[in-house]
């Protein structure tokens, strides 16, 4: 699909940078046209993204809006991109928040204007191509070339201690992105001969990525074929089909050992990113500090790449290494550590902002919690709350920042009773509280029911920790609340504090509006990632759908009986109605073990 | 009879290139004595055109040889191939950028001297027959050439002392490395009889398969110091841990234009010879049975290489020498691609030094546009607000400074992309080992860039002093910058060049697996069969077991 003759996902991914490169020619004296610009761009290129949504055809698997052209033909790298639903509701929701977040700057960044915005929409345009790249070679320079003006953007327009933080974000996610290189650059040379081993089964998996979906078919067959791409792939669904595909034994072309130590390039990678309980402690640095529309960026888009990142390499790819029972015993305790400590350390804060930042470690670890219970509930639930705290999170970050514009100060202790001098703040700050709770009817209470139901499904007992976290998240939200909004106004200052003005307004109504849609029907938004849900845990647990193995809510069985037309010299389980018991999914991991 | 000695005129045009070159050094030297006070600039400009014709004239040479690649010339002194070219390539690459920054800046210093020109590009000649050399003989003469016109030009600012402390710290090292070396080459005459490469190739592969099957005489002890002490002088050269310690002084010491050149050009030259020496004269020396061969040698000083480098930059306050460091730290990523020793590696070996020069001399030019008339510039807070002062000056050093750290969309990813791929695909548990420190040492690197860019970006201006760009530095920082980008965002035919000159490198893996095969092959190269080394029947007429 073309706009304005350019192929879309193209010029959603591209335009912002585009404004970014017009902005570097307007006289930084013209502040004015410049925040005129900068603001009617970010809109531009939230409404050139909103056709995705309509075109998108929600039955179809895999990707679609596919462009793919030659880049660096000599090491394999193509200029691939694609979105699916998972990829959609990220994209839309960078370009939503992108708008918002250089909507909410208009009156709060007055010094080094033109830099900021060209910053800003440098970021936008590299948070949409991680999102958006097929290709390994191309999602790493989307993800590192991001890292650079969110270092500016920390750097120059935080607060206190801006260039620790800037640094320290800069470093650690610096570490996790290296050993993701060399991750990708392992599994790319891996490629060509583990799937010459088994062309069968790479087939196979496939077909349970991008059944009837012609061009994305073409585009893994292009993959694996050497004599139309001699020097390998970078192609990611290409690596997912690799990852996914079951040999004569059931297992994974790829021996556990590799796998596991790719997991953990990986899963390092994406941890920081996260952050995850050990790695999180650039989180609360970095969001204190950051402007008010870096924090959000931050919040709402930045974090969901290590979340996004899991789901689309390790999950897929490393299936059998996620599943290896040394790696659940680390990344759960973590998980759970993760949502309690972080509930922990937000009770504890004296700052909103940082209390803002411990929470989103704790909601976080949520939805690492979710996808490693391998269910479409699980994983559904983890996308949902990814979104969600997007939502929730990014506009209570907001909300501190209309308080900070105000009085340039984000210590709770300096507040107290300003509920009745700005009631209407009160009360948009309490439906983001009670959304970031997870009151039934409003979004947070979506993610974190399916979430929880999906985890209890694979460990009643993570469910229980899971459960304590929620109620942690209230006590601190709630507390948050009284000491900020209710009592009498102790500190002076606050007399003079106005309530929302209508460009605030205009920011927070489209996340409103969004908070109770959600809450209230959310099967529109359930339906776009439902099929990237199901491909996962199909290529994660092959038999999860099988009716012989297990009967699973409203999943029709008859969607399994699909091995390609053509005949399979190699025997699969997953194309084979009764697999053999020897194939038992049940600890694949020890079974291989031995048979190395 | 004479006529039988004497090489033919065709290969005496082959080597019209570095002839033009001296040709214009030697004229630059006269120029200089007939130009009066206040127009020795013009020197400069001489040297220019000089390096513009010698590129002109290696078009020519390769237009000239394109179906006959490679050649060898002179005795089998002098090799024409894609690996030579693009070093002499990147040589008068290095060697034009420097000329074009020293201008502003010699007159700054008030060292205006033709013969400052006449020694660069003689040590530019040094290096393009470097990049061309194929006989250990002809390595030293060249490497001495070059080395001797740069102890000059170090110590070229003779009323400073730092300059002249780093020049004669810089000419004791240097010749006694030097030294080293030549015992070095003088071990493998011992032992094989022979200085041109591909000759010690075949007779090392004889010694050791005659070693394995007891009819060895233990040459390989003798084998094993030889490479220790031609890699001690190497090593040297490029600045590698362990002997980099006169790398932070020279390059502190030295005009900043010099140290510009000293760590692109004579890295680049000494980069070319260093492969070409491992990897054609010694791959059967990679390991050796028994002893430790150049690969384990090589693996231990490339980790503390870029680990002391970087480590050691961290906590410079000083530019040029934070740059010294990080320039070590560069050569330990180098030598990733010869440890590697596949395709790739050295595919990225090519392509990382192409994209060093560039990026390297980008940032030191930044910095000696720093240099002003009371300022030295080169202190990290001469940096500060830069950005404010002048925002191209301080968004091309952003350009150059990311794509050191190896940060995307520049040339420095690709190439660091390059030489881990060369690791990673080398699939052995040491190489992996290699890799993960290589990828966590340019985060310690990225450390120390994000100073230089703290200071230009974040701090405010510590003086108001304006910066003037002038119009040579202009066009050679906007030239560097550009492409800096432009590699980084689009490098296949840049990779495809590197690719093709790995050729030169690549066959002689196969005589480490196999040994040579006597008979010359049937199917004759279009080229002469006497001057192609593996048709040459001399070279196998005394091989015998008993030798």
């Amino acid at each position: 699909m073309k706009l304005f003759g350019i192929p879309i996902l193209s010029l959603v991914t591209w335009l912002p940078l585009l404004g970014a490169i017009i902005l570097i020619f307007v006289p930084k004296t013209q502040k004015e046209v410049i925040r005129l610009f900068a603001n009617v761009w970010a809109l531009l290129c939230f409404l050139v993204s909103l056709p995705l949504v309509f075109n998108f055809d929600k039955s179809l698997r895999g990707l679609q809006f596919i462009e793919d052209y030659e880049w660096i033909p000599l090491i394999g790298a193509r200029y691939q991109i694609g979105i699916d639903g998972l990829s959609l509701s990220m994209v839309i929701l960078t370009t939503l928040l992108g708008v918002i977040a250089i909507f909410s700057s208009w009156s709060a960044i007055n010094e080094r204007l033109k830099e900021y915005y060209i910053f800003l929409l440098m970021l936008q345009t590299g948070m949409l191509g991680t999102f958006v790249a097929v290709d390994m070679f191309l999602f790493y320079v989307f993800w590192e070339v991001m890292l650079v003006p969110m270092y500016f953007l920390i750097g120059i327009w935080g607060s206190e201690r801006r260039l620790y933080s800037a640094i320290k974000f800069f470093l650690y996610t610096l570490v996790g992105s290296v050993l993701v290189l060399l991750a990708i650059i392992k599994l790319y040379f891996m490629f060509p001969d583990t799937v010459a081993s088994a062309p069968g089964a790479y087939q196979v998996a496939v077909e349970t990525i991008a059944q009837g979906n012609q061009p994305m078919l073409a585009m893994l067959a292009n993959a694996a074929d050497t004599a139309i791409s001699p020097n390998g792939t970078f192609n990611i669904w290409a690596m997912q089909a690799m990852g996914s595909a079951r040999g004569i034994n059931g297992f994974s072309l790829i021996p556990i050992g590799l796998q596991l130590w790719l997991f953990a390039g990986f899963a390092i990678g994406f941890a920081i990113k996260v952050p995850m309980f050990p790695f999180h402690t650039w989180l609360p640095d970095a969001h204190t500090d950051a402007p008010t529309a870096g924090s959000v960026i931050l919040a709402a888009i930045l974090l969901k790449m290590g979340t996004y990142g899991f789901l689309r390499f390790n999950l897929p790819i490393l299936g059998d290494a996620c599943q290896d029972q040394r790696v659940l015993n680390i990344v759960i305790p973590l998980a759970i550590i993760g949502i309690i400590y972080g509930a922990l350390c937000a009770m504890a804060q004296k700052d909103m902002k940082r209390l803002v930042a411990y929470s989103s470690v704790s909601h976080l670890g949520f939805a690492m919690l979710g996808m490693f219970a391998f269910n479409p509930n699980g994983i559904n639930g983890s996308i949902m709350q990814q979104i969600n705290h997007g939502i929730s999170t990014g506009a209570l970050f907001l909300l501190v920042g209309v308080l900070y514009e105000r009085r340039h100060t984000r210590l709770i202790s300096e507040y107290g009773g300003i509920a009745q001098k700005m009631p209407k703040y009160a009360a948009v700050f309490m439906i983001f509280t009670l959304s970031s709770i997870g009151l039934p009817m409003l979004n947070g209470f979506i993610g974190e029911f399916l979430l929880l139901r999906g985890v209890f499904e694979a460990n009643p007992k993570w469910a229980g920790f899971g459960v304590v976290g929620i109620v942690l998240g209230a006590g601190y939200m709630l507390w948050l609340f009284q000491r900020v909004f209710f009592g009498e106004i102790e500190n002076e200052k606050n007399q003079t504090l106005t309530d929302l003005n209508w460009r605030e307004w205009l920011y927070f109504a489209p996340l409103l509006f969004l908070v109770f849609a959600i809450g209230i029907y959310p099967k529109p938004i359930l339906d776009y990632i439902q099929q990237p849900t199901n491909t996962i845990v199909k290529q994660v647990k092959p038999f999860y759908f099988d009716p012989a193995k297990r009967v699973h809510w409203g999943q029709s069985p008859t969607v399994q009986q699909t091995p390609s037309p053509t005949p399979q010299v190699t025997p699969n389980p997953t194309a084979s109605p009764t697999p053999s018991p020897s194939s038992s999914k049940e600890k694949p991991s020890s079974v291989n073990e031995a048979t190395q | 009879m004479l006529l039988q000695v004497l090489p033919s005129w065709k290969e005496t045009l082959f080597l019209m290139p570095e002839l033009q070159l001296t040709v214009f050094a030697c004229f630059v030297l006269v120029l200089d004595i007939l130009l009066p006070r206040g127009k020795k600039t013009l020197t400069a400009y001489a040297s220019l055109l000089g390096i513009a014709f010698t590129a002109l004239g290696l078009v020519q040479v390769y237009y000239a040889t394109k179906a006959t690649l490679p050649t060898l010339i002179f005795y089998q002194m002098y090799m024409i191939d894609h690996f030579s070219f693009i070093f002499k390539a990147i040589v008068l690459i290095a060697a034009a950028m420097s000329i074009a920054i020293s201008i502003k800046y010699l007159e700054t210093e008030k060292e205006l001297h033709g013969d400052y020109y006449s020694l660069l590009l003689f040590a530019t000649v040094g290096m393009m027959f470097m990049a061309s050399s194929y006989n250990l003989l002809m390595f030293y003469v060249s490497l001495e050439l070059m080395a001797i016109s740069v102890y000059v030009l170090v110590g070229y600012l003779k009323y400073n002392d730092r300059s002249n402390e780093a020049a004669l710290k810089y000419f004791l090292l240097g010749a006694f490395s030097s030294g080293i070396f030549l015992y070095g080459i003088s071990l493998i005459y011992a032992v094989t009889g022979q200085t041109n490469l591909l000759e010690i190739a075949i007779k090392i592969s004889l010694v050791i398969l005659a070693a394995d099957s007891n009819i060895g005489f233990g040459a390989h002890y003798l084998l094993a110091l030889a490479i220790t002490l031609i890699g001690a002088g190497l090593l040297f050269k490029v600045a590698a841990v362990p002997f980099h310690m006169w790398a932070p002084d020279a390059y502190e010491g030295a005009p900043t234009p010099v140290t510009a050149f000293m760590s692109v050009g004579v890295k680049a030259a000494s980069y070319a010879m260093l492969a070409r020496i491992f990897l054609v004269a010694f791959p059967a020396l990679r390991t050796i049975k028994e002893l430790p061969g150049w690969l384990p040698m090589l693996i231990i000083v490339a980790g503390l290489t870029m680990t002391i480098g970087n480590i050691a930059a961290m906590t410079q306050k000083n530019t040029k020498r934070m740059l010294a460091y990080s320039s070590i730290s560069q050569a330990g990523y180098i030598l990733l691609g010869v440890i590697a020793s596949n395709e790739i590696g050295y595919t990225g070996l090519i392509f990382y030094i192409l994209a060093y020069t560039l990026m390297n001399l980008g940032a030191f030019a930044v910095i000696i546009l720093l240099r002003r008339d009371d300022i030295k510039g080169d202190r990290l807070e001469h940096l500060n607000g830069l950005v404010k002062k002048s925002p191209m000056l301080a968004v091309m050093m952003l350009v150059f400074l990311i794509s050191l750290a190896g940060i995307p969309p520049t040339s420095g990813f690709v190439g660091k992309y390059l030489l881990f791929a060369g690791l990673i695909k080398a699939d052995n548990e040491w190489l992996n080992g290699l890799a993960v420190l290589a990828v966590l040492n340019t985060v310690i690197s990225f450390y120390y860039y994000a100073q230089i860019i703290k200071a230009m970006f974040i701090e405010p201006p510590s003086d108001d002093k304006p910066v003037n760009l002038n119009i040579n530095a202009t066009v050679t920082l906007t030239i560097a910058t550009i492409l800096t980008i432009f590699i980084g965002v689009y490098p296949q035919p840049f990779i495809e060049v590197s690719k093709l000159a790995t050729k030169s490198l690549a066959p002689l893996k196969i005589n480490q697996e196999q040994p040579p095969n006597p008979n010359p092959s049937p199917t004759p190269k279009p080229n002469d069969p006497g001057i192609d080394p593996r048709n040459d029947p001399r070279l196998f007429q005394n091989l015998s077991p008993n030798e």
